[in-house]
C-alpha cells in the first residue's frame, strides 16, 4: 500500500470532513436550539457556491467575490426564516420536513432559471493554484489544504465562541433546555436569528469553498445534505464538537472507502465482482456507520440535551 | 347513506366512466395519466397507513417502489414473465426488506426515525445507481409487461387502467379495515398516546412492525403496477426525493383519513400536470406550493370535508 496515496485520501479526507463540518455546525444548532429539521440547508450552500461564482465573475476579485457571497447568503438565510421558517417553529418535524423540501426545489428551479443547469466552473484565484510539496514525493493541492486550514480556523473561532463568550453559553443552554432559556428571560426570537444566521453564512462558505473541487449545479446541496444529516445524527444533535468529531469521521471514512474499498476487495474475491461491489458498499459505508452508532449509542457521541 | 359514501361511489364512477369518454371524445392522454395517478395513489394509501395512522414519519418509503419495479424488471431480464411470479415476487421482496430496516428503524423514533429510514433508501438507491447489470444510473427498459395469461392483457391500456382501479379500490378498502380493526385501534393508540398505550399493556413495536411491512408490499406492488407503466425503471424511483413526493402526497390529502392519499395523490400530480404544460420551470412555482400548503393546510384536502384522525 503506498502510503503516500494513503495519506493524500486521508488529507482528501480530512478535506471532506471539514465541508461537512461547516455544513453540520449550523445545521445541529438549528436543530438543537430551534427543534427546526431544515433540509433547505443544502440549498443555502448552492446559493453561496453560485453568488460566490457570479459575484467573483462581475468584480473580477476573488476576494470581492467572496465577501458579496456570503453577505448574500447571509441575506436570502435571513429572508428563508422570516418569510418561512418563522411559521414552522410550532409545527412537528414531519410539516417541517416537507415545507423544506418544497423550498429545496423551489431553490434548485431558481438556480436553474438564472444560471441554467448545466455545472459551472467556478475559477481559482491565482495564489491558490498548483501544489504544496508535502514530503518528498508528494504533492498537494493547494486549494484543498488552503480548505483544511480555513475549516479548522473556523472550528477554533467556533470553540472559542461557543465555550467562552456570553452568546456561546446561550447557544449550549439553548440547546440543553430551549424551554428554560425563554423562561430566564432571554430573547430567544433574537437567539433563533442569530444562529440562523451563523449557520447561513457557514454554509454559504462551505458551498464556495467546495464550489471549486466538486461541480456547482443545481441540486448540489442534496448531494451533500444527506452525509450532514449522517453526522449530525453520529456526532449528537446539538452539539457543535459532535458535529466537529463526525464530521471527520464521516469524512474520513467515506473518502478512504471509496479510494480503497475496491481494490481491497479486489484482492480478495475476484476483480469483476469487486467492480460492481465496491462501489456500492463504499457508499452505503457512512449510514453502515451511522447504523452502527445509533445501535451503540442512540443519541449520538456527544449529545447536547442531558 | 352517509355522504361520506356517496362521494366515493361518485368518485368511483367518474373513474370508472372516464376510459370510455376519454376514448369516445379522442384524448386517450388522460387515460395513462389518470392510470399513473392511481398507481402512485396505491403507494400514498400505504404510506399513509404508517406515517398518518401509525405515526412514524418513513422517508424511506420509496425504496419499495424501487423494489417492486425492479423486482419486474430483474425477473423479466431473465426471461421470466409470468405476471403471478413478477408481482408475487415484487410484493415478498418488499415485505421482507421492509421486515429488515422496519426491525432496526422502529427502535428508534422522532427525528432518528427519519434520518435512518433515508440512510436506509441512499443505501438502496445507491446499489441500484451502482448494478450495471440492470442499467445503473440509467436505468432498464421493461421488454415486454406482466403477463398474465388468459386473464387480463396489460399491454391493451384500458385493461390495464381497470385493473389499476381495481388495485387502488382494494388497497383503500383494505387498508380501510384495518385500521378500524383492533390491530389498528393499537396501531392508532400508539400513536395518539405512546405511553397510555404502554400502561394498558400494549407493546407497539410488533404492532408498528407489523403496519411497516404491511405498507412496505403494498407500496412494492405499487412499484411493479409502474413498471408495467412507464416500461423503464430508474434507481431514482428509490430516491429521497421520491419519498418525500409520496409524504406529500398524504400530507396534502389529509393524514389519517381514508381519502386523503387518494385526494392528496390526484391533486399533486393533476397540479404538476398543469404546471408542467405551462413551463419548462414547474418546480419554481411547486415548490412553494409545497410550503404555502404546509403552512396553511394543517388538515389536508380531506379535512375539508371531514374531520380526519387528530
Amino acid at each position: 500500500m503506498p502510503w503516500t496515496l494513503v495519506f493524500e485520501q486521508l488529507l482528501n479526507g480530512v478535506q471532506l470532513g471539514v465541508t461537512l463540518f461547516l455544513m453540520a455546525a449550523g445545521l445541529t444548532l438549528v436543530l438543537g436550539i430551534m427543534n427546526l429539521v431544515n433540509l433547505a440547508h443544502g440549498s443555502l450552500y448552492m446559493v453561496g457556491a453560485y453568488l460566490t461564482l457570479a459575484a467573483a465573475q462581475w468584480t473580477g476579485s476573488y476576494a470581492a467575490g467572496v465577501v458579496l457571497g456570503l453577505a448574500g447568503t447571509l441575506l436570502i438565510g435571513m429572508l428563508v426564516e422570516v418569510v418561512t421558517l418563522r411559521a414552522l417553529y410550532d409545527r412537528d418535524h414531519l410539516d417541517q420536513v416537507l415545507a423544506t423540501f418544497g423550498l429545496i426545489l423551489f431553490f434548485n428551479e431558481l438556480v436553474a432559471i438564472v444560471w441554467g443547469r448545466a455545472s459551472l466552473y467556478a475559477q481559482l484565484p491565482q495564489f491558490l493554484r498548483g501544489h504544496v510539496e508535502l514530503f518528498s514525493g508528494s504533492s498537494y493541492p493547494m486549494y484543498r489544504l488552503a480548505v483544511i486550514l480555513v475549516g479548522l480556523l473556523i472550528a477554533i473561532l467556533l470553540w472559542y465562541v461557543v465555550t467562552q463568550t456570553r452568546l456561546g453559553m446561550l447557544i449550549r443552554a439553548g440547546a440543553s433546555n430551549r424551554t428554560m432559556v425563554a423562561a430566564l428571560g432571554v430573547n430567544i426570537r433574537l437567539l433563533y436569528t442569530v444562529v440562523f444566521g451563523f449557520g447561513a453564512v457557514l454554509a454559504g462558505l462551505a458551498g464556495l469553498m467546495a464550489g471549486p473541487i466538486y461541480s456547482v449545479q443545481p441540486g448540489m446541496g442534496e448531494l451533500i445534505l444527506i452525509q450532514v444529516f449522517v453526522v449530525i445524527v453520529i456526532g449528537g444533535i446539538g452539539s457543535v464538537r459532535g458535529a466537529l468529531v463526525g464530521a471527520l469521521i464521516v469524512g474520513i471514512v467515506d473518502t478512504l472507502g471509496r479510494a480503497f474499498l475496491k481494490p481491497m476487495l479486489g484482492s480478495m474475491i475476484s476483480p469483476t465482482a469487486a467492480e460492481a461491489a465496491g462501489p456500492a458498499l463504499a457508499s452505503m459505508l457512512i449510514y453502515l456507520l451511522m447504523a452502527i452508532v445509533l445501535a451503540l449509542r442512540p443519541a449520538g457521541l456527544f449529545p447536547a440535551r442531558g | 347513506m352517509s355522504t361520506r359514501l356517496i362521494l366515493w361511489a361518485i368518485a368511483v364512477l367518474v373513474l370508472v366512466a372516464l376510459p370510455p369518454v376519454m376514448t369516445a371524445i379522442g384524448q386517450t392522454f388522460y387515460i395513462d395519466l389518470v392510470r399513473r395517478i392511481m398507481i402512485l395513489a396505491i403507494a400514498a394509501v400505504s404510506l399513509n397507513l404508517i406515517l398518518g395512522y401509525g405515526g412514524m414519519v418513513s422517508f424511506g418509503h420509496a425504496a419499495y417502489l424501487g423494489i417492486g419495479a425492479y423486482a419486474v424488471g430483474v425477473l423479466g431480464f431473465y426471461g421470466v414473465t409470468s405476471g403471478w411470479l413478477q408481482w408475487a415476487t415484487a410484493i415478498g421482496a418488499s415485505a421482507l426488506v421492509a421486515l429488515a430496516i422496519g426491525a432496526v428503524s422502529i427502535r428508534t423514533s422522532g427525528i432518528y426515525f427519519i434520518m435512518i429510514t433515508l440512510a436506509f433508501t441512499q443505501m438502496l438507491y445507491y446499489l441500484g445507481i451502482s448494478l450495471e447489470v440492470f442499467g445503473g444510473d440509467d436505468g432498464m427498459r421493461l421488454k415486454s409487461r406482466s403477463q398474465f395469461a388468459g386473464l387480463v392483457d396489460l399491454n391493451d391500456p384500458i385493461a390495464f387502467y381497470y385493473v389499476a382501479l381495481a388495485l387502488m379500490l382494494l388497497a383503500v378498502f383494505f387498508v380501510y379495515r384495518l385500521v378500524n380493526s383492533r390491530f389498528g385501534m393499537v396501531l392508532r393508540a400508539a400513536k395518539s398516546n405512546e405511553a397510555r398505550a404502554r400502561a394498558i399493556g400494549f407493546s407497539p413495536y410488533p404492532y408498528r412492525l407489523a403496519a411497516f411491512v404491511i405498507a412496505g408490499a403494498m407500496c412494492g406492488l405499487a412499484g411493479a403496477l409502474y413498471a408495467n407503466h412507464t416500461s423503464y425503471i430508474v434507481p431514482g424511483l428509490m430516491s429521497w426525493q421520491q419519498s418525500g413526493d409520496i409524504m406529500f402526497m398524504v400530507i396534502l390529502g389529509g393524514m389519517a383519513s381514508t381519502a386523503g392519499p387518494v385526494l392528496g395523490t390526484f391533486a399533486l400530480l393533476i397540479v404538476e400536470e398543469f404546471l408542467k404544460g405551462w413551463t419548462e420551470h414547474w418546480q419554481v412555482i411547486l415548490g412553494p406550493l409545497l410550503v404555502l400548503s404546509v403552512i396553511f393546510f394543517r388538515r389536508g384536502l380531506a379535512g375539508m370535508f371531514y374531520k380526519p384522525d387528530a
